[in-house]
């Protein structure tokens, strides 16, 4: 049994290429049930998300099925198959299993360490198990994915570190207010910047919000958004000392607020430091604020300067996640190549018995005056020859499981004794824990 | 007995110093859960170092060089600990343990013998005086630290340089809370010390205040911390300049405490 992966990505395929491909959640039962019913295809799984479509599937027929998975994109979404064939890559054995831990560990992503990815998988696996479209295989193969995605977070930073605006300024935030629990946001103007911002520094634990516009409707609007109060644009400078952190994104062309004003605010603040983030363009504070002692100010150029720099950092934690990817592919492969031999070696054992009982049964028959505990006998020594016969290839069979040699054996062994392997679906028993 | 807890102690505050500076430096987060364990240790080690000589000397182990640095860097390590796990900032113990260390280093270099109490001291009062100056001391030494991580971390966040150190640094309203808690206790214990050290010496010496050397450096401590304070409690003075006093008071005490004794002689040239 083979995992393949067929799909497109962000790497592969502009947005209106992926687009059309996308399954969505809604009606995902339909396609899964497709999947599974192509020829040689025995378990499968749908990802889609925004950045990628994925298909994981088992088969034996490595290229055949890759091959019917590819037109089955294209046609379950009525696109011409020559249009979609440049932007497909498709992986079998090793590269399907390091793709599939590469993307589940955020590796793979647009934004190298973004969170969502995760859960993404997680939510298609979830269809695919509802659906029954997965099986033993893609269940031990998925799980093992979340946990290696899970290892890679917590022994690298490769997520530690904010890779979006509005995420740097909550970061910032925490490292001048240590938590955010008490602290006050005021918003100066709408932009949708500073809602964004507004909104996770809330999520993150913010107190309250404050919104001040030119138009005052506008800002009640926005307040009654975040159930915060609105202030008349002109009376900002009453009310800018119950700020802790300002998020300005007016479309001012000269600074609105200056070091004189803020002299006051500081005073009546008792110098608790405050956090000026400044997102317009020109800018709506005057820079020479910064100097000020408790004022931290950080303009658009300062974050996007942040953020640029934990992406460097987070491209760096990548090297240590692909270590780590590595590792997992060989204990995984380990767990898959024994699930190959384990069916032959019972068909092997069963072959033997079948013709070991008939034996039995032909000579007990035809031995008139057998002593009575001549079945016994024959049982014991029997089964003993077939078991100490058989020790020695089930041995070398399970070693050659675990390398890349075990074809080899199998081919023969099957063709050596006409062994049919009736199931692929191997006794949870029988699987060699890593 | 007394000796081998004391170059024990010696031992594991250094092993804590470099475990927390190894936290500090490597790129990893990083808990410190290693140097706190041997910092805890240390600090036990120490408490039983103290407690024999104690028992050794009759009196409170404080009266020469020696046993007043080994109480010093005792107290530091103590509050130090209570600081840490109360605020889990273990970014300060890299620099306030290498500082008992280099304290506790400078009580293994003077000499160690145990010298009879002068009769003019034999009195209860040198158990609050001294124990309640040294208590002071300890937290301006901690307030002092706790400055130099606000100026570095404020230095960070105007200048936009958020390096591995910016990352470990706790924030800066933490740092602000340790410092006023170290400011709050140690100011009126420095106070009472004073006070009761007043009357110890009316009792021993016959006059209230002598201007002895110690004493007149004293109150210039007293009196730098007395405005950092009061800039506190009336207009929420805080920031870089008053972090900047605050280190300055430090040092001042330090002299206070130390350089008065090696340089300026006085009443108090036996401590």
């Amino acid at each position: 049994m083979n995992i393949i992966v067929v799909g497109l990505s962000h790497k592969t395929a502009s947005v209106d290429i992926r687009e059309k491909v996308a399954f969505s959640p809604n009606s995902i039962e339909k396609p899964l049930r497709e999947l599974v019913s192509l020829d040689g295809i025995v378990e499968g799984v749908i990802v889609s998300t925004c950045n990628r479509v994925e298909i994981y599937a088992t088969t034996r027929d490595i290229a055949g099925g890759i091959a019917r998975i590819r037109r089955f994109i294209a046609d379950y979404h009525h696109l011409a198959y020559n249009l979609l064939e440049p932007h497909l890559y498709s992986y079998h054995g090793e590269e399907a299993i390091r793709h599939v831990f590469r993307v589940a560990s955020s590796l793979d992503s647009m934004v190298v360490g973004e969170p969502q990815i995760l859960g993404q998988i997680k939510t298609s696996y979830g269809y695919a198990a509802e659906y029954k479209s997965s099986g033993i295989i893609l269940n031990r193969f998925l799980h093992k994915a979340f946990s290696v995605a899970k290892r890679v977070r917590t022994e690298t930073k490769i997520a530690s570190s904010a890779v979006s605006v509005s995420f740097a300024a909550v970061e910032l935030a925490r490292k001048i207010f240590g938590n955010l629990n008490d602290k006050t946001v005021l918003l100066i103007g709408a932009g949708e910047m500073c809602e964004l911002a507004a909104r996770h520094f809330l999520t993150n634990g913010a107190k309250g919000v404050m919104v001040t516009n030119r138009t005052f409707e506008r800002a009640q609007k926005l307040a009654d958004e975040f159930s915060g109060e609105a202030i008349p644009f002109d009376e900002l400078f009453l009310h800018l000392h119950k700020a802790d952190i300002v998020l300005t994104s007016t479309g001012a062309p000269h600074a609105i607020i200056t070091p004189p004003d803020l002299e006051e605010v500081i005073k009546r603040r008792r110098m608790r430091p405050m956090f000026l983030i400044d997102i317009a363009v020109p800018r709506d504070i005057d820079p020479a604020v910064n100097e000020m002692d408790a004022v931290y100010l950080y303009d658009m150029d300062d974050l996007q300067q942040v953020v640029a720099a934990n992406l460097e950092g987070r491209m760096q934690e990548a090297d240590k996640a692909e270590a780590i990817i590595a590792e997992e592919i060989i204990q995984f492969y380990k767990w898959v190549g024994t699930l190959e031999v384990t069916p032959t070696i019972v068909a092997l054992r069963n072959r033997f018995d079948e013709l070991r009982r008939a034996e039995l049964e032909r000579t007990l028959a035809g031995w008139k005056d057998a002593p009575p505990d001549a079945e016994k006998r024959l049982e014991a020594l029997t089964s003993a020859f077939m078991n100490k016969l058989l020790h020695q290839p089930t041995v070398v069979l399970k070693k050659a499981g675990q390398g890349n040699r075990n074809d080899l054996y199998l081919d023969a062994l099957r063709a050596l004794f006409d062994l049919e392997l009736g199931s692929t679906d191997t006794d949870d028993s029988l699987e060699l824990e890593e | 007995m007394t000796e081998i807890s004391f170059y024990l102690t010696l031992a594991l505050y250094g092993l804590a110093a470099l475990a927390y500076l190894a936290c500090l430096l490597r790129a990893n987060p990083c808990q410190a859960t290693i140097a706190r364990r041997i910092l805890v240790v240390g600090f036990l080690t120490h408490c039983l170092a103290v407690i024999h000589r104690f028992i050794a000397a009759g009196h409170l182990p404080i009266t020469n060089m020696h046993e007043s640095l080994s109480f010093f860097a005792l107290s530091i390590v103590g509050i130090y600990l209570y600081f840490e796990v109360r605020y889990k900032v273990s970014t300060l113990g890299s620099f306030v343990v290498p500082f008992a260390l280099l304290i506790i280093l400078g009580a293994g270099l003077v000499p160690t013998t145990i010298k009879p109490l002068n009769p003019a001291l034999q009195s209860a009062w040198i158990y609050s005086h001294t124990i309640l100056a040294f208590g002071a001391y300890s937290f301006f030494t901690i307030s002092c630290a706790v400055a130099i991580l606000f100026l570095i971390q404020s230095h960070f966040l105007k200048k936009k340089h958020l390096g591995n150190l910016f990352l470990k640094l706790p924030s800066l309203d933490i740092l602000d809370e340790i410092g006023y808690r170290c400011l709050a206790f140690g100011f009126p214990m420095l106070t009472v010390a004073i006070i009761t050290g007043a009357i110890w010496a009316s009792r021993a010496w016959g006059s209230y205040w002598s201007w002895d050397p110690k004493e007149s450096w004293s109150l210039i401590t007293w009196f730098i911390y007395a405005a950092l304070l009061h800039g506190r409690l009336t207009t929420g003075w805080r920031g870089k300049r008053a972090a900047i006093l605050t280190i300055i008071g430090f040092l001042i005490m330090l002299f206070t405490f130390i350089g008065v004794n090696l340089w300026l002689p006085g009443l108090h040239s036996y401590t």
